[in-house]
């Protein structure tokens, strides 16, 4: 045995077993490919939600199946109105002291009793970047999902009645089950 | 990446902000052939990065070229070249 040949033969050892476990990673079926993205809006503030629907919006144009999960702080953003119609009295002071739309939310900073957001409205506009609302109606244009927790619902007394027509009602299954399936999860 | 010399249909995305040039040429795209090409006009810089990704991302599309130019308000313009799949 030459010297040349103790050196080959393992090496061609090592290519015949990668040769074997390359044919076998092709051989596999491919797997089940999602294109989902899935978002939890636990925030009420203006400059989060915001950027919620942002990721939404170019998430759904890039082609992605898009499902924004609201609970807690995160369903004032939902709704269309207020009402107390049936609501206990601690449910009544919650709703009376959130906001009742997306026209209502706050900001985390300088929100300053509400005219912070006013504030900020003007310089976006300035700055020619498009309003929550209009950011939230392309992307529903764009079919982006909009789901509210019925647990929270429940817990902080929203009703159904109080929420924008377009919206579903799922819980922590709906979304760990979108969010396992899904390329995308973030928590806002 | 050499600009194509036909394009079948332009998009004026200029003064908008993140994310409505990609949404509207999202909206555009979807109302093409396959093989059209989409002109882009955007005056966002940050444009030039997102349409390499969202490309790629999308697999709606592939990106021919971009350019900037000059336009006559004095602003920049960013322009995307994109071939509908």
């Amino acid at each position: 045995m030459t010297a040349s040949e103790v050196v080959a033969s393992p090496v061609q050892e090592q290519i015949e077993d990668l040769k074997q476990r390359l044919a076998a990673l092709e051989s596999r079926a491919p797997e089940r490919t999602s294109n989902k993205a899935t978002i939890v809006v636990l925030s009420g503030d203006m400059e989060k939600v915001m950027s919620a629907y942002i990721i939404a919006t170019g998430a759904a144009s890039m082609g992605m199946d898009v499902t924004l999960f609201f609970t807690f702080w995160g369903l004032g953003a939902l709704k269309k109105k207020r009402s107390l119609k049936g609501k206990s009295l601690l449910q009544s002071m919650m709703t009376l002291m959130t906001p009742a739309g997306m026209r209502g939310l706050g900001t985390s900073k300088f929100n300053f009793g509400g005219l912070g957001p006013v504030m900020f409205g003007a310089m976006m506009r300035r700055s020619n970047v498009a309003s929550l609302e209009e950011i939230a109606e392309l992307a529903r244009e764009l079919g982006v999902r909009e789901v509210a927790c019925t647990m929270t619902m429940d817990v902080m007394g929203v009703s159904k009645d109080e929420l924008l027509p377009f919206v579903e009602f799922g819980g922590v299954g709906m979304f760990v089950g979108e969010a396992a399936d899904s390329k995308i999860q973030l928590y806002i | 990446m050499p600009v194509p010399e036909t394009v079948d249909e332009v998009l004026d995305a200029s003064g908008l902000q993140c994310p409505l040039p990609l949404a509207k040429t999202a909206k555009a795209l979807n109302g093409l052939a396959a093989g059209s090409v989409l002109k882009v006009v955007a005056t966002d810089e940050g444009s030039v990065l997102d349409f390499q990704s969202w490309a790629q991302g999308s697999g709606k599309c592939e990106l021919l070229a971009q350019e900037k130019s000059a336009g006559d308000d004095g602003k920049t313009r960013y322009i995307h070249y994109l071939k509908r799949k």
